[in-house]
């Protein structure tokens, strides 16, 4: 139990000396979720800037959205394209006989997409005008009441409201991820200096048990791990409004069965690089293809075979945990298998942790 | 050894293989209580690894070590080995102190007890008034010695020493090499490794290994006999020639 404690101590001693790496796990998740917010709320808002040739119908371009695009007019016989590069335009339109010809800037495949859609929707609108006119004749001669033309939609959300962007969506994923990813990179190279310093063979040559050693450092590194995860939702809730509609506490004890996965999962791998900056190349390999599979993209559209990597990743159950509390707000009955399926995560890795130390003592 | 009762450390017909490169060869060595053993050798000879193989951080492929009588690897055993590794192996974001505890603690020793080993070793090396600094900020030879009084934190019966006196000033050595006689003189074992020929002449038994074969086993005086050298120095040079 002394050396449990030992451990434990010497590893919170450790992380608050080195002020660099505390701040990595603390300011920079805030850094990076502050930049996202900025990034994605704030890009719906900007106007297509759209060329129309003379001889396009009047009847159309008033049907355009307002809102959505700002208009410039050109007499028809110019270069198109000279001219969206020199006005910096998102499209040209022009008229040859009863075809309406769009040109794309197309730096921007969405815009693009924007552009022909408002544009069918133009010709929808004027079309249906059209039709209504002639069919206000038609009911002027027959009489008859026509009710069908006032409908409206109106929206309503299960989750969520009509505010609700990408942000929102992805920020339970993106919690659940800066909390594996920092952890799994802390406490990997701490292990590997430990190694290379020769602290850990001095550590080895003493009664400690290697499962002390293993769960001195889970409650160690826990611990930051808790302090990091309160640090971004409070950050999230309280500067960047994000709503959280469930349980507080089921988020908090999720990220900390996130961090003790990533912990156990870092130290494991540690066991395969020599130095820091092999730690490092772990990355790609098994932190980033966990972003794809965490629910950021949607899954359900994947092929079959490519969702079944995805119940090989830890981090696809948290982001789906985080996800059911945080949005949906469900509660332990929804979450309890993703919960479950970490804690299998954790106990395996932690007992190939204690296997692995044997590779440096025998007993 | 004749007097096996009083043997603290053995190793037997060890051989260790690293891959397809063989490091150790059949070596046999005992130590007793009260006796300094000087494990001397080129670069690259095997003299870590041999200490590792006894302390159990390696396994042997052949032949076995055994410390208080017990076969090694054995947890339990190593709450009596002080063991100085060839590298400093400190924390070096804690001060000497908090490195002074955490490695104490983890032998065993805690309270009353660890602050008065503690200051008593820290004395020793000459450290006392650099307790509460950064490790970080030490000089090499400081972090030596704190490697060094960290080693022998929980009064262990075996000592073991993998080149303690490396960037240690002369005087300081020679009061190392005081206590550790003062230490053997109490019964303790301790096995030191070294590239100083006049600290190998201060042993008991050195063991001289070349190529991971134990080349010469004796007092000092005995392979100054077998070698015709003059001193142990002579003995090792003479002894790297005859062995191509
Ligand atoms: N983990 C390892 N893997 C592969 N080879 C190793 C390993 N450890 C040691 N060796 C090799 O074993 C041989 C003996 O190494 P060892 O460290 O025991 O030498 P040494 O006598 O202590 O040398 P020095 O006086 O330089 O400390 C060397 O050739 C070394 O390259
Ligand atoms: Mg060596």
């Amino acid at each position: 139990m002394i050396q449990f404690k030992a451990i434990l101590i010497r590893v919170t001693k450790e992380i608050l000396r080195d002020k660099r790496t505390l701040a990595l796990m603390l300011l920079a998740p805030i850094l990076i979720l502050t930049l996202m917010n900025l990034v994605f709320n704030s890009s719906t808002d900007t106007k297509l800037k759209i060329g129309v040739a003379d001889n396009v119908p009047g009847k159309i371009i008033q049907s355009l959205p307002s809102s959505k695009v700002t208009i410039r007019h050109y007499p028809n016989s110019l270069n198109r394209a000279k001219k969206i590069q020199s006005d910096d335009l998102d499209a040209f339109v022009g008229r040859s006989k009863n075809k309406l010809e769009i040109t794309n800037e197309n730096e921007d495949p969405t815009k693009s997409s924007q552009v022909k859609s408002i544009f069918a929707n133009a010709l929808l609108v004027s079309k249906i005008k059209e039709l209504s006119l002639t069919l206000k004749k038609i009911s002027l001669q027959t009489s008859t009441k026509q009710t069908s033309s006032n409908l409206k939609i109106k929206n309503s959300y299960l989750y969520g409201n009509s505010n609700s962007t990408f942000f929102d969506k992805v920020f339970p994923i993106l919690i659940g991820f800066f909390v594996f990813f920092f952890v799994f990179l802390i406490s990997g190279i701490a292990l590997i200096r430990e190694r290379t310093s020769g602290t850990l063979d001095r550590l080895l040559a003493t009664p400690i048990r290697r499962s002390q050693l293993v769960f001195g450092y889970l409650a160690g590194y826990g611990l930051f791990a808790v302090l990091q995860t309160l640090l971004i939702v409070l950050f999230a809730i309280y500067v960047l409004k994000v709503a959280i509609i469930g349980n507080l506490l089921l988020v908090l004890l999720t990220n900390i069965l996130i961090a003790l996965v990533a912990l156990v999962i870092g130290l494991f791998v540690s066991t395969f690089a020599n130095s820091e900056f092999q730690m490092m190349q772990f990355i790609p390999i098994i932190v980033v293809p966990q972003v794809f599979f965490s629910g950021i993209i949607p899954l359900d559209t994947m092929a079959h075979w490519v969702r079944f990597i995805s119940y090989l990743l830890p981090l696809s159950y948290a982001g789906n945990a985080l996800t059911a509390v945080m949005i949906k707000g469900q509660g332990l009955g929804v979450i309890t298998n993703d919960w479950l399926i970490l804690l299998v995560f954790l106990f395996i890795f932690t007992f190939l942790n204690i296997i692995g130390l044997k590779r440096y003592r025998k007993v | 050894m004749a007097n096996s009762d009083h043997t603290i450390a053995s190793i037997s017909h060890i051989s260790k293989s690293f891959g397809s490169k063989k490091v150790l060869s059949n070596i046999t060595i005992n130590i007793r209580e009260g006796q300094i053993l000087g494990l001397i050798g080129p670069s690259g000879s095997g003299k870590t690894t041999t200490i590792k193989c006894l302390l159990g951080m390696e396994r042997a492929d052949t032949g076995f070590a055994a410390i208080f009588g017990q076969k090694m690897p054995n947890r339990q055993i190593l709450e009596k080995i002080g063991y100085m590794g060839q590298t400093d192996a400190l924390y070096e974001n804690l001060t000497a102190l908090e490195n002074l505890t955490f490695f104490g603690n983890l032998m065993g020793i805690s309270g009353a007890e660890l602050t008065a080993t503690i200051n008593k070793n820290m004395a020793l090396v000459d450290l006392t008034d650099s307790l509460h600094q950064i490790v970080a900020n030490f000089s090499g030879g400081m972090k030596r010695r704190l490697s060094l009084a960290i080693a022998l934190l929980a009064n262990p019966d075996l000592i073991i020493l993998d080149e303690p006196t490396v960037g240690i000033d002369p005087s300081l050595r020679l009061d190392i090499w005081t206590q550790l006689r003062t230490l053997a003189i109490a019964q303790k074992a301790i096995i030191v490794t070294t590239h100083v020929m006049d600290e190998a002449e201060k042993c008991d038994l050195i063991g001289l290994i070349i190529n991971g074969e134990i080349f010469a086993l004796g007092t000092p005086a005995e392979l100054k006999e077998k070698f015709h050298a003059a001193s142990i120095e002579e003995v090792f040079l003479k002894a790297e020639v005859s062995s191509k």
